[in-house]
């Protein structure tokens, strides 16, 4: 039976269709409007609504708007690369590893002791590429460890049970991993050492900042590469059948729990090194930075269709192009104040909202594998 | 047959109980208890003891690894340090050496479990249990030897900032570090040895143990409650004997009660389970005067106790009344109807916010300035509307799905009371402060300086919602969520709809919630967006998984436990040192739980029967076997085992 946000075909029925109905259209409202208001006081900042609506509307310039766009797309690719590891834990399992975002956390935090560790060391300084390769590596190595620590603990154990125990389990592995961060390094927020000069300048006539697109390269690099781990090698080929049918892979001879390991293991490593890109782009980790990334990142998934690769890094990057410009286009011009506080509330919404409008994601052509059930 | 994860092995081997509160006889499945007690009772057809060194090594190392691993994080989570001060049994034992002392005991303990084969033990317990203890308890105690030694070689200070001499100091117990290696090793395998031997004594024993142990434990670490009901009831001439004056037990006292409970426990063994069972097979009338009675003195002891009690406790009964308050609304949700909804917070959030607007002559557009009840009622509504809100848009989602996004609303709903656009409403970051307490009929005010008054307000309303959720249990409404949480197909086949009834649950738990969150900011006066975080969600939810999904008493029992002594995400508890690790605890419980009981503490019947289904059927199977096996060669030259 699925059980999905989706409408049944033909005309609403209950009063709960109806609301939705409202839902739908108002959403889509708001944002037309939203759009509509911001394109004519992009034309005209003196128009009768920007009037009544929002007088003191100045309206983006071409540099603000391009600068929110890519810093959006760097942050999506980084929402990208750790939905990489909700997206395959969950086709594979069909449950939500909500502490995955924790993962990420680890990452963040290794690359931080890392570096400060090169740095004293006077390696960074001397050998940025060399070190920023080194740490990215034990970073990996180190969430690829917590991954698959988490998988045999906490979660072998209540495969086949009910659906939503190994998620509750996961917000429990999740706030352990978070308050274990907290009594073993402090409350207080970690600097990354200082980065050399060309990864703080702008380049190119876009005036990107290297770290962006430092960023931006390394995600679709990784993605291209686990694209390939995925659908071209034997391993990867295993990880599919798996999610297809655990039980019909078993039967053909593929080992179920080697493969959920490597699933775990490869989702682990691709937080780990988002966890370094943020630390390179935003240079502060604490011990809550897992939470609202990976919730993000969660939405992520599911606004790319959960269970699809590339859907996922799409997913990212509208995710974090909604959450930087949304609030500046739509918002701003109907009137609402301090709208920067309100991008998280933005992403969540637009999590909301393609549950609502479309269920299955941008990409998400099949039903994810748990339906069957 | 593997390991500890086996159903049987984890049935038949509560061990000591360890969780606080936890009886040791909480009554489990029906079937699955069944199995265990003919497993402890069959001593006499079970093989000899293993041979003492036909020790399963791999798993002494690993166990011992993860115990290595355990003492090492305890240590340098600092807990050692902070809880050095709370002494338990004043002068030799302080809340921090026993949490190091522990993790060699349970790996002890657990490291000598019994080889099963169809849930029936296949060897008598012997040396070879302590002797398997031993190692692992060395093991264990070595990563604190371990510790020891990197601490003095080492500065690790940048990453770890409980890295430091003081730590190496109180390892070695002020002494040398060569000392501190060798008495780890030693305190290790003597936990190890303790927690082995524990397999040796018969479980009637067992349990005389754990409940010294659990008495003397209880009594040293709730001091301060004690001291306060001795102040109220006038027995300070006792308490002034018992404690140190620095905190602890006097240890003269600590043998003493250990020695009184220990008698205790041997003359009422089985007294109380009969009783309960008593109380269980009744039926028909007496069954409810039995339970009316029961309630109404639980209700008495309830109104008359604060007035002998002093503004600390009063203050955190209250806490733990909000706490159960929003647990039994979260029951509802999560428990009854089987919906994980992890942005609870968002109802008690709302319920405080419309409370404070339509009551503080302070906020900022909105003053009505109503009394608090009236108010309640628009409190009411509005938490019911946003209910409803929330709830039509996520009700057809799957499970998981909704999860999160209740999550999205929660931190909406927060960011907006957060944010500048609304904060001519609500006050954005600052909160609406000044908010009047609860006037009730001209009895007075209630507001945060006088608890007691607080807590009697609380205690109305959580009987009032005892009250709505029992009834709601047995009514059509609520045999139709237990449909849905256990079959939504089924129960949809069976003619329920669904959505209306799972919205229906979203607004009974938005309205339960309602209820906190008006008494919450009548109580403190003021309300910040900051105080409805995420982080309380899932406190509530682990309140409610702790003390068992779907059952009442369960969920008082879970926020007693964890609110009362733990303390709430931003409540002091009784023992105010854990106040640093308490989200560490909440989260290795709930992971804990679901593993190992997530049925909760008090689980509901029907929920536990759900959740170990599979189980007892494979035991009732197997014992079929069993039956058929022992018939078809009886009299054969058979092990005595099989014959049984």
């Amino acid at each position: 039976m699925i059980r999905t946000a989706a409408p049944r075909r033909g005309a609403p029925r209950t009063g709960v269709d109806w609301f939705l109905a409202f839902l739908r259209v108002a959403a889509l409202t708001v944002i037309a409007v939203g759009l509509m208001a911001f394109i004519w006081q992009e034309i005209d900042a003196d128009n009768p609504f920007a009037r009544v609506v929002n007088p003191d509307a100045t309206g983006l310039s071409g540099a603000q708007f391009r600068g929110l766009i890519v810093s959006g797309v760097a942050q999506g690719c980084m929402y990208g690369l750790i939905a990489l590891g909700y997206s395959m834990v969950y086709g594979v399992l069909g449950f939500i590893n909500f502490a995955h975002g924790e993962v990420f956390m680890v990452g963040a935090m290794t690359g931080m002791i890392t570096s400060n560790k090169l740095a004293d060391a006077g390696w960074w300084e001397s050998n940025f590429i060399g070190s920023l390769l080194l740490i990215v590596i034990i970073s990996m190595i180190v969430c690829t460890l917590t991954a698959v620590i988490m998988e045999r603990v906490a979660y072998r154990p209540l495969r086949g049970s009910p659906r939503l125990i190994p998620l509750i389990t996961s917000i429990g592995v999740s706030f352990f991993i978070q308050n274990a961060a907290l009594v073993l390094l402090g409350p207080t927020a970690k600097v990354y050492p200082d980065v050399p000069d060309w990864v703080k300048d702008k380049h190119t006539f876009l005036q990107i900042e290297g770290a962006r697109i430092l960023v931006v390269v390394v995600s679709l690099v990784s993605m291209a590469v686990l694209w390939y781990l995925v659908e071209h090698t034997k391993g990867g080929k295993a990880m599919r059948a798996v999610a297809e049918d655990a039980e019909i892979a078993a039967l053909m001879g593929i080992n179920v729990n080697r493969t959920i390991v490597r699933v775990f293991a490869v989702g682990g490593a691709m937080a780990g090194l988002a966890g370094i890109l943020w630390g390179i782009l935003f240079r502060s980790v604490t011990h809550l930075t897992g939470f609202l990334p990976g919730i993000k990142a969660f939405s992520a998934a599911v606004v790319g269709g959960i269970g699809h690769l590339g859907g996922s890094m799409a997913g990212g990057i509208s995710i974090g192009v909604a959450e930087s410009v949304g609030p500046l286009l739509i918002l701003e011009p109907l009137g609402v104040s301090g709208v920067s506080q309100l991008r998280d509330a933005v992403a969540f919404a637009m999590l909301i909202g393609v549950l609502l409008i479309r269920p299955s994601g941008i990409f998400g052509e099949r039903l994810p594998a748990e339906d069957r059930t | 047959m593997t390991d500890s994860n086996s159903p049987e092995v984890a049935a038949s081997e509560p061990g000591p109980d360890l969780t606080p509160g936890g009886t040791p006889d909480t009554p489990g499945t029906p079937g699955v208890a069944d199995l265990a007690e003919a497993g402890e009772t069959d001593e006499t057809l079970l093989s000899p003891p293993r041979p003492v060194f036909a020790q399963n090594w791999k798993r002494i190392l690993s166990m011992g690894a993860v115990g290595v691993g355990a003492q090492i994080f305890l240590a340098l989570s600092n807990m050692p340090l902070r809880l050095d001060d709370r002494l338990l049994i004043k002068p030799i034992l302080s809340l921090g050496y026993v949490s190091l002392l522990f993790v060699p005991f349970i790996a002890g303990n657990r490291v000598g479990h019994q080889i099963q084969r169809e849930g029936i033990p296949m060897h008598a317990a012997g040396l070879h249990e302590i002797f398997g203890g031993v190692i692992c308890g060395v093991i264990a105690g070595g990563g604190v030897s371990l510790l020891s030694v990197l601490l003095v070689n080492f500065d690790l200070r940048e990453p770890l900032v409980n890295w430091s001499p003081m730590l190496a100091e109180l390892l070695a117990f002020g002494n040398s570090t060569a000392f501190a290696v060798f008495i780890w090793l030693l305190l290790g395998g003597l936990a190890g040895a303790a927690g082995g031997a524990m397999r040796l004594v018969n479980p009637k024993a067992r349990r005389v143990v754990v409940t010294m142990v659990l008495t003397v434990g209880f009594i040293s670490v709730l001091e301060s409650l004690v001291m306060d009901l001795a102040e109220g009831l006038r027995f300070e001439w006792l308490t002034e004997r018992v404690y140190a004056r620095r905190g602890g037990l006097n240890w003269n006292w600590a043998l003493i009660l250990a020695a009184f409970s220990g008698l205790v426990a041997m003359l009422t063994r089985g007294r109380v389970r009969q009783a309960r069972e008593h109380i269980a097979s009744l039926e028909g009338a007496s069954r409810a005067r039995t339970n009316f009675g029961l309630i109404i003195l639980t209700g008495a002891i309830l109104v008359i106790l604060p007035l002998f009690l002093g503004k600390f406790t009063n203050e955190l009964l209250a806490n733990v009344g909000l706490f159960v308050l929003l647990a039994l609304g979260l029951n509802v949700v999560v428990g009854l109807a089987g919906i994980l909804d992890l942005g609870y917070v968002a109802f008690f959030a709302v319920g405080s916010y419309s409370a404070a607007v339509l009551t503080a002559a302070t906020s900022p557009r909105i003053n009505p300035e109503m009394p608090w009840l009236v108010a309640l009622i628009f409190v009411v509504v509005i938490t019911g509307l946003v209910g409803l809100f929330i709830g039509a848009p996520v009700i057809r989602m799957r499970g998981d799905y909704l999860a999160i996004v209740t999550l999205g609303f929660g931190e909406i709903i927060r960011l907006l009371f957060l944010s500048d656009w609304l904060a001519d409403t609500f006050g954005g970051s600052q909160g609406i402060t000044m908010i009047p307490g609860a006037g009730i009929f001209g009895l007075g005010s209630v507001s945060g300086t006088e608890p007691r008054n607080v807590f009697y307000l609380v205690l109305a309303f959580c009987a009032l919602a005892i009250y709505i959720s029992w009834r709601l249990e047995r009514s059509r409404l609520g045999r139709a969520w237990m449909a849905v949480r256990e079959d939504e197909t089924v129960a949809e086949a069976m003619g329920i709809n669904t959505v209306n009834v799972k919205l229906m649950a979203f607004v009974v738990g938005a309205i339960l919630g309602s209820f906190s969150g008006a008494i919450f900011s009548a109580k403190v006066g003021s309300v910040f967006p900051n105080s409805f975080l995420i982080l309380v969600s899932i406190v509530i939810l682990v309140v409610v998984i702790f003390g068992g999904m779907g059952s009442i008493p369960g969920v008082i029992a879970g926020s007693a436990v964890l609110i009362g002594v733990l303390g709430g995400p931003r409540q002091p508890g009784l023992l105010s040192e854990f106040s640093e690790y308490k989200l560490l605890i909440y989260g290795a419980l709930l992971i804990w739980m679901m593993l190992a009981r997530p049925e909760g503490l008090i689980p509901s019947v029907r929920r536990s029967r759900e959740l170990h289904q599979q189980e007892i059927a494979q035991d009732s199977w197997l014992r079929e076997q069993l039956d058929e096996e022992a018939e078809s060669t009886a009299g054969n030259d058979q092990p005595a085992r099989a014959t049984a």
